[in-house]
């Protein structure tokens, strides 16, 4: 029995460990620059890429006949001399708009020679995923400066930085203050609507309302007009500097330098650039927007958008849990009907979460925002404001998710409160609301936070309600920020496990965008766990204050 | 109770009170009077009556079960909080009903203080356990409830130990000094009686000592009622002993008349140790 025991606990450990250790070297792995690959095939163009997959398939007569007519003769010789078991490569190759291809499978046979030629550049960027070439020429305003690799390299350092500069200003320009501008204009229209909506067409109110509109209008075209110079100017000086680069097959390519995120030669990379490297990559995935359809970049609005979720629901569901649990346990009469509900309650928690979602956006984003809509933003239908999914309802519906949770853990943390110091309170002459405020309710405060953990825990790994109540791919604006009222309620908000979900499921290019699966899995545990710390260290500060091992 | 002793012959009777005269004329600060009281179907008491004396010890003795607890939670209804309790009689706190209509239950517990079996010092600070009974009537004033606190330390012999500590939680105090705490906490609101519901049960020989003589101490300025399962501890430290036995008061006087000259059988065979 002894044995039995043990070995279950063995095999649920060695499980949950396996897949730690798995998430943990996939997703750790995914930002460390590997080496650049060239290989010369036979009877086709070499390739240039970074090492993707590395496999072995058996090829039978079939799939030989299924081989272009000149692979044919090279694959039957091969495998008489090695046997039908070979070896296959996926290299990424890039160079998307040149290949239509990601990346390229190489098969044994196909494979004449390999090298990693010192040159070879990986280059990251915006749009288009990566480039994989031999640096030809660095131009500035058409002109060559250099031609020789040593050469392009120290000028692509010395100009790459301000170009990067001038690509962060152009997207703050374009995101915070042609959007304030917008944001402008769009208020002004939307306060002449309402004012007709309110006072009719013919009303003073109306009247002053559209002169002010008119007025905003023409300052924000004025205003626009000056950030679309400035925008200009930036890629004016943008457009000079280009770096031109030649494909492993021969073709040239020219990029701009703004186009470009990162570039380093991986061959020539030692031990500490690599790193540096590595670690730049981080920071981007940590700090920045996401780009390419989530497939690469950062994941900072999915990092926010959790967080801020799940610290919203616990605010909403702890004190709402707590005092469920409070009449529950304190004020009803014992009986079949409190039996009842506590049988309802713990089944609450068995209840699927697609169900909670699917009532959470017929219930609060259709019923309670589309009334909100009706009663105060009017205006703005038929676009909704509160009526759609945001982060407000999605908070609500994982606080109702988790509210059985909370009840049941602090029902128990409450009944554990000893009889003793009940009574000593009630001949004191406390009254029942200040036995239980002052009493009972620190003492099972350890036991309270224990649900609250369990909830962050639920409440944060949760997806499927998300996706009908708020979460979406790509959210421009994070749900807080610096503008009245900082907590936007009605915004949509990215969610690190619907990124996983969207990144692995729904991307084009699934293949590259699978390390970034295992990273932000490795990321979503890590925040929980982070939550889980917090809330824990709390539970002990408190456990400290109001339990002590004497009698 | 395995050994039963000789009751009368008819036990549906109730046994009747045998009263010393030395407490027939005493000043009553609490009167029972033919109080019965119900647990659901089961009867625990059968028709006591007696009165405390003011300023003095008296203690309830008895086997397990006897009601002796039971009893003392009737002064200040602390029975209220069984659903199934259902209670006939009267007791009087210095004259004003304790049961009744329009008597208001929390008021009433503010003028008895209670010490409980267990110490149950509450999940707070030295200083706040004492000055709960202030807290809760909303006394904010700083100085008053430093003075009450020091004041209740004293009075409970705990003040040299914990003066330098008093933030520190109550929970970290040994079982003897919870147990002070306890009394301390009771006497901060200035009751007009002290209920002790077996105060030494869970304590060592030393901690039992330092209540008893704390006992000794508060006497007279409260009246003390205590409850207890240990004969000496009631010999050394009450002027008043009860006996109760199953459910009745069967002998009240002074504790040296019940300890050395009982009237009643039953009291002497349990005094003398030959059941209990």
């Amino acid at each position: 029995m002894i044995w039995l025991a043990g070995g279950s606990l063995v095999l649920a450990v060695a499980m949950i460990a396996g897949l730690l250790v798995l998430v943990v070297a996939k997703g750790g792995g995914t930002f460390w620059p590997g080496p650049l690959l060239r290989i010369d095939r036979v009877e086709q163009t070499p390739v240039l890429g970074e090492l993707a997959a590395d496999e072995t398939y058996t090829l039978d007569e079939q799939l030989l006949e299924a081989l272009p007519a000149e692979l044919r003769a090279p694959a039957r010789a091969y495998r008489d001399r090695h046997g039908q078991t070979l070896r296959r490569r996926m290299l990424r190759t890039g160079n998307y708009e040149l290949t239509g291809d990601h990346f390229t499978w190489v098969r044994a046979f196909e494979e004449a020679e390999e090298s990693r030629p010192e040159w070879a550049v990986v280059v990251e960027r915006i749009t288009h995923g990566r480039f994989y070439g031999y640096p030809k020429a660095f131009r500035r305003d058409g002109a060559t400066l250099s031609s020789d690799p040593e050469g392009i390299w120290e000028l692509f350092l010395e100009h790459h930085g301000g170009a990067v500069e001038r690509r962060r200003e152009r997207a703050r320009i374009e995101k915070h203050e042609s959007g304030k501008v917008r944001r402008q204009e769009n208020e002004a229209r939307l306060a002449h609507k309402r004012a007709l909506l309110r006072h009719g067409a013919d009303a003073p109110e109306a009247r002053a309302a559209e002169r002010a509109l008119a007025e905003t209008t023409r300052r924000c075209e004025a205003e626009g007009e000056r950030l679309a110079r400035e925008l200009r100017g930036l890629d004016e000086e943008n457009d000079r500097y280009v770096l031109v680069l030649e494909t492993v097959s021969g073709q040239e390519k020219e990029l701009k330098l703004s186009e470009i995120v990162r570039a380093y030669p991986a061959n020539r990379l030692g031990l500490f650039p690599r790193l540096g490297v590595y670690f730049s990559r981080w920071w981007e995935y940590l700090s920045d927007d996401p780009r390419e359809a989530n497939s690469e970049g950062g994941v900072l609005p999915a990092i926010f958008g959790t967080v801020a979720m799940t610290l919203i629901m616990s605010i909403l569901v702890v004190p709402f849990g707590v005092l469920a649990a409070l009449y529950l346990r304190e004020y009803a009469r014992p009986g079949p009907v409190v039996s009842a509900v506590r049988i309802a309650v713990n089944n609450l928690a068995g209840v699927p979460s697609i169900v909670f979602g699917v009532f959470g956006l017929g219930f609060f984003c259709y019923t309670v925002g589309g009334t909100i809509d009706q009663l105060f933003f009017e205006e703005r239908l038929p676009d909704p404001t509160y009526g759609g999914g945001g982060l407000m309802w999605a908070s609500l519906t994982l606080a109702l998710l988790t509210l059985p949770v909370v009840i049941v853990a602090t029902e128990e943390a409450l009944a554990a409160v000893p009889r003793s110091m009940r009574e000593g309170s009630y001949a004191c002459g406390a009254s029942k609301w200040q036995t239980i405020r002052r009493i009972v309710l620190p003492r099972a405060m350890p036991g309270i936070i224990t649900g609250m953990i369990l909830a962050i825990a639920r409440g944060a790994g949760e997806v499927a309600p998300l996706m009908l109540v708020g979460a979406s791919k790509v959210a421009p604006d994070l749900p807080i920020d610096g503008e009245f009222p900082f907590v936007h309620g009605e915004r949509k908000f990215m969610h690190l496990g619907f990124h996983i979900y969207d990144v692995a499921f729904q991307s084009q290019n699934s293949e590259a965008a699978k390390p970034m699966v295992y990273t932000t899995t490795l990321l979503l545990i890590l925040i929980v766990v982070a939550l889980n710390v917090a809330a824990m260290i709390l539970r002990a500060r408190l456990r400290r204050r109001f339990t002590s091992g004497v009698i | 109770m395995q050994r039963s002793i000789p009751l009368r012959e008819d036990m549906s009777i109730p046994v009747e009170t045998s009263v010393h005269p030395e407490v027939a004329g005493e000043e009553p600060v609490v009167e029972v009077q033919g109080l019965s009281l119900w647990y659901g179907a089961k009867q625990a008491l059968y028709d006591v009556t007696l009165n405390v004396p003011r300023g003095k010890v008296t203690a309830f003795i008895g086997p397990s079960g006897c009601g002796k607890s039971t009893l003392l939670r009737c002064v200040n209804r602390m029975n209220d909080l069984v659903d199934t309790v259902r209670i006939d009689g009267s007791v009087l706190l210095n004259g004003d009903p304790v049961y009744g209509p329009g008597v208001d239950v929390i008021e009433l517990r503010k003028r008895i203080g209670m010490v409980f079996q267990k110490p149950n010092p509450f999940p707070m600070s030295i200083f706040e356990n004492v000055v709960y009974s202030l807290r809760i009537d909303g006394e904010r004033d700083r100085r008053v409830l430093t003075e009450v606190c020091e004041k209740s330390l004293r009075g409970a012999g705990l003040w040299e130990e914990v003066k330098d500590r008093l933030e520190d939680s109550a929970l970290q105090l040994s079982g003897g000094q919870q147990q002070r705490l306890c009394i301390a906490r009771a006497i901060a609101a200035e009751p007009e009686v002290l209920l002790l519901d077996e105060p030494c049960s869970a304590l060592d020989p030393i901690a039992t000592g330092r209540i008893e003589d704390l006992i000794q101490e508060l006497k007279g300025a409260y009246s003390i009622l205590i409850v207890t399962h240990n004969m000496q501890q009631a010999s050394r430290t009450s002027d008043r002993t009860a006996f109760m036995f199953l459910g009745r008061l069967v002998e009240y006087g002074p504790t040296s008349a019940i300890f050395l000259t009982p009237r009643v059988k039953e009291t002497e065979d349990y005094v003398t140790g030959r059941f209990g």
